[in-house]
């Protein structure tokens, strides 16, 4: 494959004020990759990373350690790719983080451990997601990787439910422990939303199978195509196993109740991405599941999945692709970094404007988007300033697509097949949050399940503490 | 993986496959369906279960060879195995003592009703079962549904066999004999679907239909498969498949239906099920 660098920034001399300066990753560029499904950002090279990591001042109290949910040793990793020992870095993550190739792809950095950086307050903060990364990446390179000691067997048995990243981590912790793991999946394909909804060019398939590779190796037993609630209920599940965890995601798309949404070239975010990420539909004709190749497509909402509708549907060959947001670019939930590589990529934003109506040919297929214009007003519970419609703003814009990314709830088939099981009115389990217990005996949940949709290193921050409390119960009871 | 125990056409076009899938059959359900994917370049597909057995861990399905994936399935022979059979998914028919029920199935759905006669007819209903098919050669499963049936009535649109009619026919004869059905639940294409509501929506009662939506996980994930039913938007993978006929908006349904049908625009032939 032919790849073309564009590496800005790396001839920068070796100054003093190189210091506050973050090394650029080289990525391929935007009129190259807004036509290709390969990763945008191409990571470090080893001179790269090793020049980052000394920009990192080894802080007596490093705050950037407050910012990451999982409270990785930041300085400690950072030390040591400065000093060329990168398996001495990749160990120091995985102390904290099972995932680091995919949380350096993917968390949310610029709000949560780059934020804290002291470094951010004179220039920029240490690039700590793209070292993260980088550490993961080499290990993956290496010929053998060594296995953690695992401790020996407990003879307990623990059903992991849902692969996503909560469930990983669940699975990864109770098996380095000592207990039997088996993890069920809904889908033909583990990974959860890491592989059926955020897109190749964003985190590769490879990426995601290696961690679930690693699983397999460690000794868990994956089960796809099972469904708990449906193929077995959860009670006869507890029958068969001493503990179980429920990391089943957020996977109902919510739609925006307006006139047209069931028309033919509307879809929820979840059907689109699922059929290009899982389905491989950007192979085809090569493979068989088909994916219309709209010329001009709307895409409603502002969050990281409406950004990887956008981005998908310009890789697919739109012409023109919109993102239709109700309030404006301050509030926009995604991260920074993936809106601004969808703008490079020529995504068209408009917003403080709201879809009031969809409407149709005389065939059933999308014609036309009729919006409003919005203007903010006082700020609303989340704290965001409320959208209000300005009256008489009605425009249309012609359309042949629209894909609904407003959010969605958690997945309804445990709560609706499990009675005893609490949750909230929007679909959320009620857990402990210290130790992540159900309702129910001997049920952990944690994840999106639990927090309604958030972010990968949430959910395994969940999974974590929730693995902890298992392992406890586990090695109590007889 | 899960191994093919056997696939042969029973009728034209149709086909019955029996694979080995003991995780799915193990607390399946009337009306219940799974989601088929035959490997690497195929979709993810819908399939009603038309029959198990828990001893062998088999389910039995009958399909029809209507596009790329079904024609892949058309190809299994015994000792195959396919990547994907997960399920029971849906909600399963509602089975309850009715009184009389009558089970209306055409096409696949000559077979995907058995179960739910079956199970009617063990809760002590009075079952009139009408299997309805173009010709004579297209019926099948005639002796297995006439065992749980109290009458079953056999329409053929040529008159090749039985009464000489379509789904309307069916509705004369009900009519004719008197029998005032407490329920009817069909099974089989949309069309049957459509106009087993049309045809008997006079009676009053419960018609209950499956909705063939296009679907992808059959989990509630996708939202390909929803639907309007009385003026509300369902997902028919999680919410049904099954719905009462006289709520769901047809149109809407009709017109979701064939939003591939350009990319797929090779073959499609019928072997003339239904009314189209
Ligand atoms: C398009 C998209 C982009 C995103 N981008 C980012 C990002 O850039 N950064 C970030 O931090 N977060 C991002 N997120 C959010 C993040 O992916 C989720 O918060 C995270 O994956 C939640 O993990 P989880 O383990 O709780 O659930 P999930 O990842 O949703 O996994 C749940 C799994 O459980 C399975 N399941 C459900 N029900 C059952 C059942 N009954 N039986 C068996 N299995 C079942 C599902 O099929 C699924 O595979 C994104 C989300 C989406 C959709
Ligand atoms: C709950 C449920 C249960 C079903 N049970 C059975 C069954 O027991 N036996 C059986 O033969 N079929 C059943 N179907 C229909 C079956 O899923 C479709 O025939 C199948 O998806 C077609 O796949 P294909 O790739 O072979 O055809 P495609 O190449 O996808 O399509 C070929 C033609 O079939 C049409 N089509 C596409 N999807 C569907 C669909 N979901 N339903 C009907 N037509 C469709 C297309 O518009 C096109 O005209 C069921 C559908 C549902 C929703
Ligand atoms: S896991 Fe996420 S938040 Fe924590 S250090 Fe890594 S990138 Fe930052
Ligand atoms: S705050 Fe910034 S400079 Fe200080 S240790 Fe953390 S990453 Fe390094
Ligand atoms: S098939 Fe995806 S939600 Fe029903």
């Amino acid at each position: 494959m032919f790849i073309i660098l564009d590496v800005e920034g790396t001839n920068m001399a070796e100054t003093k004020s190189a210091r506050f300066e973050r090394v650029e990753m080289p990525k391929q560029p935007p009129y190259i990759r807004r036509r290709n499904f390969n990763e945008v950002a191409l990571g470090y090279t080893p001179e790269l990373a090793v020049r980052e990591a000394k920009r990192c001042l080894d802080c007596k109290k490093p705050v950037c350690i407050e910012g990451c949910p999982v409270e990785i040793d930041i300085p400690g990793f950072i030390r040591c790719i400065a000093a060329e020992d990168y398996s001495g870095s990749i160990k120091i993550l995985k102390e904290k983080n099972c995932l680091p190739a995919v949380c350096g792809r993917v968390c949310p950095q610029e709000e949560q451990c780059e934020i804290k950086c002291i470094l951010g307050k004179k220039g920029t903060p240490v690039a700590i997601g793209r070292l993260e990364r980088f550490a993961a990446e080499w290990e993956a390179a290496q010929p053998t990787m060594d296995l953690p000691e695992i401790k020996s067997p407990t003879g307990k048995r623990v059903l992991v439910i849902g692969s996503g990243p909560a469930g990983i981590t669940v699975a990864g912790d109770l098996i380095l422990a000592g207990h039997t793991v088996t993890m069920v999946e809904a889908l033909h394909e583990p990974g959860g939303v890491l592989t059926y909804g955020i897109p190749e060019f964003r985190l590769p398939g490879r990426v995601v199978s290696r961690e679930i590779n690693y699983l397999q190796q460690l000794g868990v037993k994956l089960i796809c195509n099972f469904v708990v609630g449906k193929t077995r209920s959860l009670a006869k599940i507890l029958q068969e196993y001493d503990a179980v965890f429920l990391g089943t995601g957020a996977g109902l798309p919510w739609f925006m109740e307006i006139p047209g949404e069931n028309l033919n070239g509307v879809y929820s975010a979840n059907e689109y991405l699922t059929r290009v990420n899982l389905m491989r539909g950007f192979e085809y004709p090569k493979t068989y599941t088909p994916v219309k190749r709209h010329k001009r497509v709307a895409v409603v909402g502002g969050g990281n999945v409406a950004m990887d509708c956008a981005r998908t549907a310009l890789r697919l060959g739109a012409e023109e692709v919109f993102i239709v947001y109700r309030r404006s670019q301050q509030e926009l939930p995604a991260r920074l970094e993936e809106f601004e590589n969808a703008e490079e990529e020529g995504v068209i934003f408009h917003f403080l404007t709201l879809p009031e109506k969809l409407i149709g040919d005389e065939n059933g297929w999308l014609k036309e988007i009729e919006c409003s214009r919005m203007e903010l007003g006082e700020p609303d519970q989340s704290g965001r300033r409320r959208p209000i419609r300005i009256d008489g703003s009605e425009f249309i814009m012609p359309m042949d697509a629209c894909i609904v990314a407003i959010g969605n709830s958690p997945n309804p088939i445990i709560p609706q097949t499990t009675p005893e099981l609490e949750v909230l009115k929007k679909g959320t389990i009620v857990v402990d949050e210290s130790t992540g217990r159900t309702s129910m005996d001997r049920v952990w949940a944690g994840g999106d399940i639990v927090t309604g949709a958030a972010t990968v290193i949430l959910a395994m921050g969940a999974g974590r503490i929730a693995a902890r409390s298992m392992h406890e119960y586990l090695s109590n009871s007889r | 993986m899960f191994e093919i125990v056997e696939r042969k056409m029973i009728v034209p076009n149709l086909h019955l496959l029996v694979v080995h899938a003991p995780d799915v059959v193990e607390e399946i359900q009337p009306g219940q369906f799974v989601i088929v994917h035959a490997g690497e370049g195929s979709e993810r597909i819908p399939l009603s279960a038309a029959d198990w057995d828990h001893q062998a861990g088999t389910l039995t399905i009958v399909f029809m060879e209507v596009g790329t994936s079904t024609g892949r399935l058309a190809m299994l022979k015994p000792g195959d195995t396919i990547p994907t059979v997960v399920g029971p998914l849906g909600k399963p028919t509602e089975i309850d003592h009715f009184g009389t029920v009558i089970c209306i199935g055409g096409c696949f759905g000559m077979g995907s009703i058995y179960p739910v006669v079956r199970a009617l007819k063990e809760k002590g209903n009075t079952v009139i079962t009408i299997m309805e098919g173009r010709s004579k050669n297209l019926l099948y499963w005639e002796e297995k549904l006439a065992v749980y049936s109290d009458k079953l009535i056999k329409l053929t649109r040529d008159g090749s066999y039985g009464y000489k009619g379509h789904i309307k026919k069916g509705d004369d004869i009900i009519r004719e004999t008197g029998i005032k059905p407490d329920r009817v639940i069909a099974n089989g294409c949309m069309t049957l679907s459509y106009k087993t509501t049309q045809e008997y929506a006079h009676f009053d009662v419960p018609v209950m239909v499956t909705l063939n939506t296009i679907m992808i996980d059959g989990t509630g994930m996708c939202g390909v498969c929803r639907c309007t039913v009385n003026g509300e938007m369902k997902f028919a993978c999680v919410d049904g498949p099954e719905f009462d006929g006289r709520l769901v908006d047809w149109e809407e349904l009709a017109n979701r239906r064939q939003q591939y049908i350009g990319e797929e625009a090779f073959l499609v032939h019928h072997s003339g099920c239904g009314g189209n």
